[in-house]
């Protein structure tokens, strides 16, 4: 995080000319910035937090309703449940298993393999294909009967899978096409594994220690604060996750709602039924859940997060 | 540049003298495996390029051809005119482009304003820039639309460039955290030769920035490239339609017609490959500034 020095400056003295100044040539140069939060940010948040109270169709002004929406939510949309349901099991196995591989990825290109630009591009390059172009691809791929997957699957004896027409093998399509696309982290973890002092393995070696308990005692503790910033992202990118299952089930979010993400479902109340406030409401849950989530997060990295030198920046 | 270089490292390449036969295996075990993996993630790739080169017929060949026998180049033709490909494409690049002088002009202006002036008020600002990254999109997505839909830029391409001219959070993070590493001392020399405060910015931190720029202009050039929900909110009109959603309408057209659909996702995935190919150091500094100094 970045450093916030609390500066005890006298705050009730009147500024001195430079400092005035300063203030003034500070202001007027973050002032893109500034505008853009107020037209950007705040006000759509005090808007939408507003609109979540309402009933508004965008045509005719809204009508105040006050907690009607997130009362409906909550007893009368069987699709919510639903959407929360499917946006906790995408998070819940996708999440874990890209860590996971990609720390193995990057601990394997850590060995001083020959080659490691080549492998590294391999692994990183389907994270910037667009999500539309790979949707298309694995559509394909994932073709019941012409389809690449169910090709392979045959040639092994395996029986064909159904994928994202199988309402219970469609999320876990979709997370395999997620998993294609983390080349990203398996580069931010090799670049932190890159970075670890030697003197940590050298000494352990001194001990006597293996490979194994190498990795379990130093390599895995040193990394714990980028698998924390990358739970962190993989948390926020989980719970707005759009447009793969958009794409791939033509924004119906099927088979049987078995794709209907949490996103998915809010873009289609405001935008296919233009029930503008109960999407609102549906936003702010998510933001309230988000929040608390990171909050939570941030509260249990004392205990499992290790900083170099008690606070790094 | 950034601290954190990479090299293929390869000071390591004499030093694998077989020690004992388990190291050796080891080390076959780590080259099949990594192999292994590199090659599932490799195999779409290919297996995109080869359909885009096949006809129907080829294309429902069980079990499937890798190599197309022959190859059908006219995929590529037929699919930019299959779809309003050109116009689709021109607008993409209007998006593109305009997003990146807006991202690069406001954030780096605002970065500066985040480092390299001290002033009252300052760190508490820039928490909440912070704060602002927490926000999910889908909060602030009805009320930006109703705003650009005040505005009358709804369904206009400049409804997807005009937020870049204020500042992205993300981005004015990653410039700030390279302004800061600059020593202060240039400022102030700067300031006793009487330059101003834009004249220190122009003439002193942009040059030396130039890296971190160039990484601020390819992440905002990938992002909107790659754009699919801007667009599919605010474009309505295919005349306004930019590569993504207009390859989602012609993919929701067309299911069957694999070999048209394959090479039109190949022509929008190839400028990223090849800009990544000439940008690479760019691309991996970039990822990692953001992945670990965060």
């Amino acid at each position: 995080m970045a450093s916030i020095s609390t500066r005890s400056k006298p705050k009730s003295q009147p500024l001195k000319p430079q400092a005035r100044r300063d203030l003034i040539h500070g202001i007027v140069f973050i002032s893109p910035w500034l505008i853009g939060l107020i037209v950007f940010a705040a006000y759509p948040l005090i808007s939408s937090l507003y609109y979540s109270l309402t009933n508004y169709d965008i045509l005719s002004p809204p009508q105040f309703v006050g907690l009607r929406n997130y009362i409906d939510l909550f007893t009368a949309d069987p699709l919510f449940y639903k959407a929360v349901g499917n946006t906790f099991y995408y998070a819940l196995i996708s999440i874990p298993l890209n860590l996971l591989i990609a720390i193995l990825i990057a601990m394997l290109l850590n060995t001083k393999v020959r080659g490691l630009s080549i492998y590294r591009t391999l692994f990183f390059l389907p994270s910037i294909v667009p999500e539309i172009a790979s949707a298309m691809l694995w559509a394909w791929i994932l073709n019941p009967q012409f389809g690449l997957a169910n090709a392979l699957l045959k040639a092994f004896g395996l029986q064909s899978i159904g994928w994202l027409t199988d309402p219970s093998w469609s999320k876990p399509s979709l997370i395999l096409v997620g998993l294609w696309g983390f080349g990203g982290s398996v580069v931010i973890f090799l670049a932190a594994l890159q970075d670890m002092p030697r003197q940590l393995y050298e000494a352990a070696e001194i001990d006597g220690a293996n490979t194994w308990s190498k990795t379990i005692f130093i390599t895995l503790p040193m990394l714990t604060p980028t698998i924390f910033f990358n739970l962190i992202n993989g948390i926020i990118g989980a719970f707005q996750y759009f447009t793969a299952a958009y794409v791939l089930t033509g924004g119906q979010g099927g088979p049987a709602g078995s794709t209907t993400f949490y996103s998915l479902l809010l873009y289609r109340n405001a935008f296919s039924y233009f029930k503008m406030g109960y999407a609102s409401s549906m936003a702010w849950l998510l933001f309230a859940a988000v929040f608390v989530l990171t909050l939570l997060l941030f509260k249990s990295s004392g205990r499992w997060v290790y900083y170099e030198g008690g606070d790094k920046n | 540049m950034a601290p954190t270089t990479f090299s293929t490292r390869s000071s390591g390449a004499g030093r694998t003298k077989p020690r004992d036969s388990g190291r050796v295996a080891q080390r076959i075990a780590v080259y099949v495996l990594i192999t292994a993996l590199a090659a599932l993630f490799t195999v779409p790739f290919v297996w995109l390029v080869s359909t885009s080169l096949k006809s129907p017929a080829q294309v429902f060949v069980v079990p499937p051809q890798w190599i197309p026998n022959p190859f059908v180049w006219d995929n590529y033709p037929r699919s930019t005119t299959f779809i309003p490909f050109w116009q689709y494409f021109r607008n993409t690049l209007y998006v593109t482009v305009f997003n990146v002088i807006g991202s690069v002009a406001s954030c780096s202006v605002v970065a500066y304003g985040f480092s390299r002036i001290q002033w009252r008020g300052r760190n508490t600002l820039f928490v909440v820039l912070i704060a602002t990254l927490m926000i999910p999109y889908p909060v602030t997505l009805i009320p930006t639309f109703l705003i650009f839909r005040d505005l009358g830029l709804v369904n206009t391409l400049n409804a997807l460039v005009v937020p870049s001219f204020f500042g992205n959070a993300f981005f004015i993070f990653l410039l700030r955290q390279f302004y800061m590493t600059i020593p202060q001392e240039l400022s102030q020399a700067a300031k006793i030769d009487g330059a101003s405060e834009f004249q220190i910015f122009w003439q002193v931190i942009l040059p030396l920035t130039r890296p971190a720029l160039a990484v601020v202009a390819l992440f905002a050039f990938l992002s909107n490239w790659n754009d699919f929900l801007g667009p599919l909110i605010y474009l309505s009109d295919k005349e306004n339609y930019t590569l993504a959603i207009g390859l989602y309408g012609f993919f929701g057209r067309s299911k069957t017609e694999w070999g048209l659909l394959m090479s039109a996702a190949t022509i929008m995935v190839a400028p990223i490959v090849l800009l990544y190919f000439f940008t690479q150091r760019t691309f991996i500094e970039g990822i990692t500034l953001t992945g670990i100094k965060g």
